[in-house]
């Protein structure tokens, strides 16, 4: 891990008081919703794949050991119900948020989700950066990547679970004016939709934020909510400098998360890299040699 | 007027009979004779009957021309010419007959100057020939069926009738076999034509002597009809009449080699001579109610009446409820249809001695039981030592209990030693025609017929001895043990599955599965189907064969003995040959039903293997299938999920827009409505086999899986590149970090 390197560093300056010190990057209500996004995320999409490559045998083999397509079913519809819960939870939370401060804050600024002129001038310099014309932008809370992390889900849970209630009650639907054409056309969005979240989580997701070198093999900021003040330093400096120069860091000061934590977060947030991985794996096997 | 006409008559009379007159002078003397070599010849002409005489009108001298009627004698020395007929009347024919041969003059039949109209001659021909032919033998025919016939007016039965035809062309009487023939045959053809093919026809042809004639049984004139009592064709006499020939110690009998020997004597002992003779009854057999009365043919010939083959049609001509009689022998069509399947008449009521049936009386089962009691009594066949043991005791509690010994050991031969040498194996088909004949059809009788060891015989499945009813719980044939007795040979490994080329393999196992299987061996169910009922008991044929009971366009109907409502519904379903005129295969019960391992419908492998099943014709919708959420879920295994004949239907399938289809605009609401209540009309416009590859009918579809591809694509390449490019940055970064570090070290 790449903080590992840059504390050791520090320690060496003796003068850094950071020494040794986190900064709470998520607060635990959206750590929670992570962990249910994880958890409802993964049996979504083992559960969906299952159906959408059905004439593969390792998904079989796989229904068969989760107990056939009952079971399965079973639990994409449980999943569907967290993946429901936590979307209503979210967007309690955004218009929580925007009570308590102000839409400005919502829509723009360092912790708006919104994309901005900044996101598209550190587009380019991360361009640069990657072919060496330039140095590492200064990135700031949100980097423009997982922004797009961000309203991906946003806008995937939406279609998919909105297609996915098609599915789930087409009776219903049908009952109320859809046309009986549209439960296909709700498949077929549905499943490639699924197959672009499914297919971007477990790739771009996972280099972005836990196989990029500097986080291999894994980033459990999510999970402890807290990262090394160093890391913050070389990782988002522009945040690290708005916060050193506002004061605010010292307020987001904790310590390290317990030792405890840490095991569970790496065997939780591992088994989920795991389980992800192979998943993506099948469904390369499955789209190059089997899928017509 | 009157008195005219009086002097015409006069004078016509007058003028005319002006020269005879003068002859009659003389020759009207009774007394007037001439002497010639001794003799005295009359001379006298009545006057009275020559002018009632057809030649009244003429004068004498029109005939006796060329003498002097002056003198008397009127040609001192010389005879005066004879009369010539020819001179008026064409002789011609006369010239070559018999009678002009002989010198036959024609006053010796016509009279000399009595000569009356042809048809007063016919009306008294026969009287006229006996005249001159007054052998006794001749005479008789005024007592023949021949003179009858004439008096009642049928003129060719006259003498003439047959003796030239005319009375002008009497031909000789002693005439060739073929002229006779001809002679009868002008008014009996077919009776002849029927004799010239017949055993004495054909020998009289080659000019044997014994060979009879038609003259030989119905006499020359004294021809008598069969009904006439004193006939030698009569029913009573036909013995006596054949017997003349063909009772021992004639030439006949020694010189010819025939069979039968005391033919009379045995007849005579018959029962048919027994009547005839004892009892005198004319509704007996004779000679010619079995052998024919002209078409008499030797019993090889296959067209003879005795034929082994027409005996059974020659003996029901009297004895016409010959199957009740026989009603445990035979099915009583079967005598006649395929005489060679069972024995004939003969075999059991020999021929001329016929009396009762011969076994019983003499060949006992005691009689056999002597023999056969013995354990070691065997012999010897192909090196193959066969024991002729018979347990008496379980043959008596066998089906045939009732039956003798000799009733299916019918072959006996009295000539050997002992009686049953070489006897042979039974042949079933005497009492069990209908199944034999089936088995002789079947797969297994033609094995047999070619010797092939394997071929199972009756007795394979039936026993000998111990043959058991169907219906006896310890009989191989009853229905519970069945399917183990085909097992015996069809069974994986045995000899008939050995030889088998099919595709059906693990037939017991895949039976003993099944639901007929488990019915039979779990439920203890006889009334479920055994190999017996879609095979047959006796005609297995193999599935190809068109006969067969399992072949494919027979197979619904086999099939429709237990399910006969399925099959109502299959019939009119667009499955059925009846509806679907096609080159193509359609399906038939077992194609989706299996044939030996039939399964339970509700059993998770049926209705999985149901779509292959569909899928082997209608490919493109099943593919199809395969990509929507039944097809999907199905092919994870999951059995609840919409099969084909969930929703097209199974037996009563019916193409969609039938509105009788479980699918029609009417009916399609109702059938989603099996699996999801809440079916509506817009709810079953769902595709359920629909396809995003098909831009034209489903274009919706097409392109809304092109947009989410266009999405897909666009979105990983972006990333992935970016993941590309930022991956060896990264790379470098890390090693620039750990490098400035470790030189900070």
């Amino acid at each position: 891990m790449i903080s590992e390197i840059i504390s050791v560093e520090n320690s060496s300056s003796s003068s850094n008081k950071y020494e040794n010190k986190y900064y709470q990057r998520f607060a635990p209500f959206l750590r929670f919703t992570h962990l249910l996004i994880v958890i409802s995320f993964l049996s979504l999409a083992v559960t969906g794949m299952i159906i959408k490559f059905s004439d593969v045998s390792v998904f079989q083999t796989l229904s068969d050991f989760l107990g056939g397509y009952q079971v399965t079913g079973f639990i994409h519809r449980v999943g569907a119900i967290i993946t429901f819960i936590y979307f209503a939870l979210h967007l309690h939370f955004l218009f929580r948020k925007r009570r308590e401060t102000s839409a400005k804050y919502l829509f723009t600024g360092e912790n708006s989700m919104m994309f901005n002129k900044r996101d598209f001038t550190e587009f380019i310099a991360t361009m640069k950066w990657f072919f060496g014309k330039g140095p590492r932008p200064d990135y700031g809370r949100w980097t423009y990547w997982e922004k797009f992390d961000y309203f991906a889900v946003f806008w995937g849970v939406a279609v998919i679970g909105f297609s996915g209630l098609i599915l789930w009650f087409p009776e219903i639907f049908t009952y109320i004016g859809i046309p009986g054409w549209f439960i296909n056309i709700a498949t077929i969005i549905h499943s490639d939709e699924a197959l672009l979240a499914v297919g971007f989580i477990f790739t771009v997701h996972f280099f972005n934020t836990h196989f990029r070198p500097d986080k291999f093999p894994i980033d459990i900021t999510i999970f402890t909510g807290s990262m090394p003040v160093e890391e913050l330093k070389y990782d988002r400096p522009r945040q690290y400098k708005a916060l050193m120069e506002s004061g605010e860091l010292d307020d987001r000061l904790v310590p390290p998360p317990s030792p405890f934590l840490v095991k569970i977060a790496k065997i939780f947030g591992f088994t989920a890299l795991f389980i992800g991985l192979s998943i993506i794996i099948m469904i390369i096997y499955s789209m190059i040699f089997l899928y017509k | 007027m009157k008195t005219f006409l009086i002097f015409l008559l006069f004078l016509n009379t007058f003028l005319f009979s002006q020269s005879s007159s003068v002859c009659f002078d003389c020759h009207n003397d009774k007394e007037l004779t001439l002497s010639r070599n001794s003799n005295d010849i009359s001379l006298f002409v009545d006057e009275s009957k020559y002018h009632s005489s057809v030649h009244a009108d003429l004068d004498c001298i029109d005939c006796h021309a060329d003498f002097d009627p002056e003198n008397i004698p009127h040609k001192e020395g010389v005879n005066i010419a004879k009369v010539n007929c020819s001179d008026c009347h064409d002789t011609e024919e006369f010239a070559e007959s018999f009678h002009a041969e002989k010198q036959i003059q024609c006053f010796d039949c016509h009279s000399k100057h009595q000569i009356q109209t042809a048809s007063v001659i016919k009306k008294n021909q026969v009287d006229l020939c006996i005249t001159c032919h007054k052998q006794s033998s001749v005479k008789t025919y005024t007592q023949s069926v021949h003179f009858e016939k004439l008096q009642e007016g049928n003129e060719s039965l006259s003498c003439v009738g047959c003796h030239g035809g005319s009375a002008h062309k009497i031909a000789e009487a002693n005439v060739t076999e073929e002229v006779l023939h001809n002679i009868c045959g002008n008014c009996h053809e077919q009776t002849v034509h029927n004799y010239e093919k017949s055993l004495h026809g054909i020998a009289l042809a080659k000019g044997k002597y014994l060979a009879p004639n038609c003259i030989t049984c119905h006499n020359q004139h004294n021809i008598l009809s069969s009904k006439n009592t004193k006939s030698k064709t009569y029913k009573m006499n036909v013995p006596q009449l054949c017997g003349n020939c063909h009772k021992d110690g004639t030439d006949v009998s020694e010189m010819k080699n025939i069979d039968q020997k005391h033919i009379l004597e045995n007849y005579s002992e018959s029962i048919h001579g027994d009547g005839l003779f004892k009892r005198g009854l004319i509704v007996t057999a004779v000679c010619n109610d079995c052998h024919a009365s002209h078409n008499i043919l030797p019993h090889q010939d296959p067209n003879s009446s005795i034929n082994r083959n027409n005996i059974a049609a020659t003996c029901s001509k009297c004895h016409a409820q010959i199957e009740s009689v026989h009603v445990k022998v035979i099915e009583g069509e079967l005598w006649e249809k395929e005489p060679h399947k069972i024995p004939a008449c003969i075999d059991c009521h020999q021929p001329h001695s016929v009396r009762r049936v011969i076994y019983d009386e003499k060949y006992t089962d005691n009689y056999c039981m002597t023999c056969h009691i013995d354990e070691n009594l065997h012999m010897e066949k192909n090196d193959k030592r066969i024991s002729l043991f018979v347990d008496y005791k379980s043959f008596k509690n066998s089906a045939h209990q009732e039956n003798s010994c000799i009733k299916c050991h019918t072959n006996i031969n009295v000539a050997n030693k002992p009686v049953c040498l070489n006897s042979g194996p039974v042949d079933c088909s005497s009492c069990h025609a209908q199944e034999v004949n089936d088995y002789v059809q079947s797969y297994h009788g033609k094995l047999h017929a070619e010797n092939n060891d394997v071929a199972p015989y009756c007795t394979d499945c039936h026993s000998k001895h111990e043959t058991k009813l169907k219906s006896d719980p310890e009989s191989m044939t009853f229905r519970k043990n069945i399917p183990e007795l085909c097992a015996n040979c069809h069974r994986e490994g045995e000899k008939a599955a050995e030889r088998y080329t099919g595709d059906q393999h693990h037939i017991v196992e895949s039976y003993n599965e099944s639901i007929h299987g488990l019915g039979l061996i779990k439920s203890g169910l006889t009334v479920t189907a055994v190999c017996v009922d879609c095979h047959t008991s006796h005609l297995e044929l193999p599935a190809s064969d068109t006969l067969s009971a399992v072949n494919p366009k027979n197979i619904p109907t086999t099939c429709s003995k237990c399910h006969y409502g399925i099959y109502e519904k299959f019939q009119s379903s667009v499955h059925s040959p009846n509806v679907t005129k096609t080159d193509k295969k359609l399906p038939t019960c077992y194609d989706c039903h299996k044939s030996h391992s039939i399964e339970r419908v509700e059993r998770g492998d049926f209705r999985q293997g149901i779509i292959d099943q569909c899928g082997t014709c209608h490919e493109e919708v099943t593919r199809t299938y395969f990509e929507t959420f039944h097809g999907k879920v199905s092919r994870l295994g999951e059995v609840g999920a919409a099969k084909c004949y969930d929703c097209h239907g199974s037996h009563n399938i019916l193409p969609p827009d039938n509105p009788n289809s479980t699918l029609s605009r009417t009916n399609v609401v109702e059938t989603c409505r099996n699996c999801h209540p809440n079916s509506n009309h817009k709810f079953v416009g769902y595709l359920s086999h629909a396809t995003h590859h098909d831009q034209d009918k489903y274009p919706y579809l097409f392109y809304t899986f092109w947009a989410m591809t266009f999405l897909l694509v666009g979105t990983f390449t972006f990333f992935g590149l970016h993941t590309l490019f930022w991956f060896p940055r990264a790379l470098k970064e890390k090693r620039r970090l750990k490098k400035e570090h470790e030189k900070h070290n």
